[in-house]
């Protein structure tokens, strides 16, 4: 190595050899460099002995203290079911109905319904329950199947129109695309509908023949008062509230093609304490009846 | 050389590949007409089309050239380096890269604002997002990687690249490949792994790419007139012979039907997963840190003019490097249904591969010692430099967040895309751009860039945005799994999730804002390499000989 040119701005000699101008510097290994690395392999056969680590034949080497993730996963979970302890277990027995009777049980329900409904409701009924346009929100006192607790309750657990057997069910009869009603007809009914509502109607129509239609086709479901009937899940539409939208285009549009939104069944998705919880967290929301 | 009078007759090579080309030719087209769905047939008559044209220029490269091979020395003696595919494979990096830079704005807006995504299938999040990850990492990393690597391998083997077309078929079958995969996503076709997406035609079409290029970069090797294989491309070598047998392995699939898209992976489950995260862990570790490594270790001592730090250090970070990371997939796929043991390996490996990731950035780091000076004067080192700091940089966060606890919390969160930019955009895109910058002027004869000032430009522009981008991940990151976790005092999750997607907006501008800036830097960049190829200022003739153009 004597023989190797020495660099000058260091001192430290080269290599000897030269690739396109390019030399090498015979600088050893710098300490604290190689020592970490050496620390860093001790400590990882250190944690070989410790932890779960080599494939054996048909095992592994387990490590010291049995250490399994699984187990681990098992442990947070008892862990949080001691955290929501005994609170978890009176929701799970209590009726219904005398869960709002308990304050500190109703707090711990709100508390299970509010996270459950941020992940599951949420997408279709806005984080704040407020609902859009084919989502109700459920805020209000409007409801169409029912705002009782038991309604509630039930919607929730079977959904309407999802293919469960005890789903909420029923259909409006798509009056355009069926051909029971012209056009000119539905624009009567229409107009009739919203002016239930103190809504202005276009000038020129005859809301009388739009009353008589009413009494005719919608009445049966609607009512004669046209205040819904939430055995049925037929809306009030005296009450400028509107699943689908109130103006004039979206009334005639609902008269025509009808509408069937869909709300899933949550009874196969979520624990039956979850759907409790949920219940209660609706119908706390401020419209519950 | 001595005035020849050779007749000019057709080359087994020249007449061989014309052959097989037309053969591939009438193969794809029986292949188009049979195809199951129409992407498949969409390529099968690029691929036609690619044949037809590929028979082509082997004519007009038969007619063109004189009746006498070019040799393997120039009359005075020196080697007579092949740069007409690195050339062209150096202008391919610049436009993929500006191609796959734009894309990845593009989404980094489509997560901020999700109207961009316009309901179209073509330009949805889900597609683009592999565009752009291919377009960067195999397009304009390969295509850097390629250029450099046969520019290195000839420089510091005094050799002329091996073979006469087969240069040429590695470079553009490579690219033909990325515009197949590329074009596949936009379709969608894809396997649905995650850097493995290409589908598996165009598989098998990169293993033959593959397979050539090692055998010219093996076979360069071996007629070299140096006596000893320099560092870098120790380095090259790793990175292509791994990358075979990464590809090999995580492709490993059936198509359902010979003339058609799909194809199913052999692996099942568990397996399947460890098989990928095998295969993607060292697409990072072969592909974006020992190619570019090998990069670094030509173009910093020699942009800096001095000598490489320590032999010795090379020598142990390499064999450690290759080593160890082969062994650290399995940090990806902490707290799954992996086991446990795997689990620790992948960990364990992953920290023992701090200190030989950092062998090589001290060696690009303390090669500048006597030359420090150099980096208030020369915007190309300086480039050079902080792309290995930042390489330093995020092979310390790699290891930190393959332990278990902090992986607990950063796993599936930002802070991984912000871990990951901070290799991509720091250390690979300014490693590639500082190379680029060097060879540019090389390969065309020029004194130096057209405009030194831009460079300085693209430089702070580009590192700006790095940090916006990497800081705005690293917030929302730990945001995201701090409120992942957080519990209320009765034991019920904090937020819903759609309150930390709501929570992570002001980042994603942040990001996208980064990504922009990082863009402006690279257009700047594109504009001073076509400027220089087009009309930089000649280099003196001296240098010219030395280093004769194709």
């Amino acid at each position: 190595m004597a023989t190797n040119e020495i660099d000058a701005v260091t001192g430290t000699p080269t290599t000897g050899h030269e690739w396109d101008g390019i030399k090498e510097l015979n600088t050893p290994l710098p300490r604290w460099w190689l020592w970490t690395f050496y620390a860093c392999i001790v400590w990882s056969v250190a944690y070989w002995i410790v932890y779960p680590a080599w494939p054996l034949v048909s095992s592994y080497t387990t490590g010291l203290f049995g250490y399994s993730s699984r187990a681990n996963v098992a442990a947070d979970i008892a862990a949080l079911q001691a955290l929501r302890g005994a609170k978890s277990i009176a929701l799970g027995k209590t009726e219904l109905v005398d869960i709002e009777k308990d304050p500190a049980l109703l707090a711990f329900a709100r508390a299970q319904g509010r996270a459950a409904f941020g992940d599951n409701c949420a997408p279709c009924h806005g984080s704040g329950a407020a609902g859009s346009k084919g989502y109700p929100n459920l805020n209000d006192d409007d409801w169409l199947w029912g705002g009782t607790l038991d309604a509630v309750y039930q919607t929730i657990q079977y959904g309407a129109r999802s293919g469960h057997a005890k789903a909420r069910e029923n259909q409006m009869p798509a009056f355009g695309k069926d051909g029971t009603l012209k056009k000119d007809e539905i624009v009567q009914v229409a107009s009739y509908v919203r002016s239930l509502s103190g809504l202005t109607v276009p000038q020129g129509v005859n809301l009388e023949a739009g009353k008589k239609l009413f009494a005719d086709n919608c009445a049966v479901c609607h009512g004669d008062d046209a205040k819904g009937n939430q055995e049925l899940g037929a809306p009030n539409l005296t009450d400028r509230i509107w699943l689908y939208g109130g103006d004039q285009d979206s009334v005639i549009d609902t008269i025509a093609n009808a509408r069937s939104g869909v709300m899933p069944a949550w009874t196969d998705r979520l624990d039956p304490v979850t759907i409790k919880a949920l219940a209660v967290y609706v119908h706390t929301l401020g419209g519950g009846r | 050389m001595a005035q020849s009078t050779v007749r000019k007759t057709m080359t087994f090579g020249e007449g061989g590949l014309a052959f097989v080309f037309a053969v591939t030719t009438l193969l794809c087209l029986v292949g188009a007409a049979k195809a199951h769905d129409a992407p498949f047939a969409f390529h099968a008559f690029l691929s036609a089309a690619a044949s037809v044209a590929a028979v082509f220029l082997i004519f007009r490269g038969y007619f063109n050239r004189p009746a006498e091979l070019p040799g393997q020395e120039t009359d005075d003696g020196r080697a007579n380096y092949n740069d007409g595919p690195i050339k062209f494979a150096t202008l391919a990096a610049v436009f993929w890269g500006i191609a796959g830079f734009v894309v990845g704005l593009w989404i980094a807006l489509e997560l901020a604002y999700p109207v961009l995504n316009f309901d179209l299938p073509w330009i949805n999040f889900g597609r683009l997002r592999p565009l752009h990850t291919s377009a960067v990492i195999f397009a304009f990393g390969g295509n850097v990687l390629l250029a450099s690597s046969f520019y290195v391998v000839q420089r510091t083997c005094r050799a002329r690249l091996a073979g006469r077309l087969a240069p040429w078929f590695v470079i553009l079958g490579y690219n033909f490949f990325i515009v197949i995969a590329g074009t596949g996503y936009l379709l969608g076709v894809t396997q649905g792994k995650e850097y493995a997406e290409p589908e598996w035609y165009a598989d098998l079409w990169l293993t033959i790419v593959w397979v050539v290029y090692l055998l010219v970069f093996l076979a360069t090797l071996i007629k070299r007139k140096e006596p000893h294989i320099y560092v870098a491309n120790w380095f090259y070598l790793a990175f292509i012979v791994t990358i075979a047998v990464l590809h090999l392995g995580n492709n490993a699939t059936l198509p359902v039907s010979v003339f058609g898209s799909k194809s199913y992976i052999v692996w099942a489950g568990v397996q399947d997963a460890m098989f990928q995260w095998w295969y993607g862990h060292n697409a990072v570790g072969f592909f974006l840190t020992a190619g570019f490594l090998g990069i670094m270790y030509y173009f910093v001592p020699k942009q800096a003019e001095r000598p490489v730090y320590s032999y010795r250090l090379s020598i142990v970070h390499f064999w450690a490097l290759i080593f160890l990371y082969i062994w650290a997939g399995p940090h990806h796929l902490h707290y799954t249904s992996l086991p446990d043991w795997a689990q620790t390996l992948g960990m364990t490996f992953s920290i023992m591969l701090w200190m030989p990731s950092w062998g090589g950035m001290i060696n690009g780091l303390m090669t500048l010692s006597g030359a420090w000076d150099k980096l208030r004067t020369d915007p190309v080192l300086r480039m050079l430099v902080v792309s290995v700091a930042f390489y330093g940089m995020s092979t310390f966060e790699g290891p930190m967040m393959s332990i278990k606890a902090v992986n607990s919390l950063s796993h599936y969160t930002d802070w991984t895309v912000g871990h990951v930019h901070s290799g991509a955009l720091g250390w690979v895109g300014f490693v590639s751009f500082g190379a680029i910058y060097c060879m540019v002027p090389w390969l065309w004869n020029k004194k130096q860039m057209y405009s030194l000032k831009a460079v300085n430009w693209h430089f702070w522009i580009a590192t700006i945005g790095i940090v916006l981008y990497v800081s705005a991940m690293w917030v929302s990151g730990i945001l995201q799994g701090l409120m992942w976790r957080a519990y209320t005092s009765l034991g019920f999750l904090e937020y819903s999730f759609i309150e930390t997607v709501e929570a992570m907006h002001p980042f994603y501008a942040i990001r996208a804002l980064g990504g922009g800036l990082f863009v402006v830097g690279a257009l700047i960049f594109a504009w001073n390499v076509w400027m220089t190829v087009r009309s930089g200022e000649p280099a003196a003739v001296a240098q010219s000989a030395m280093q004769p153009a194709e």
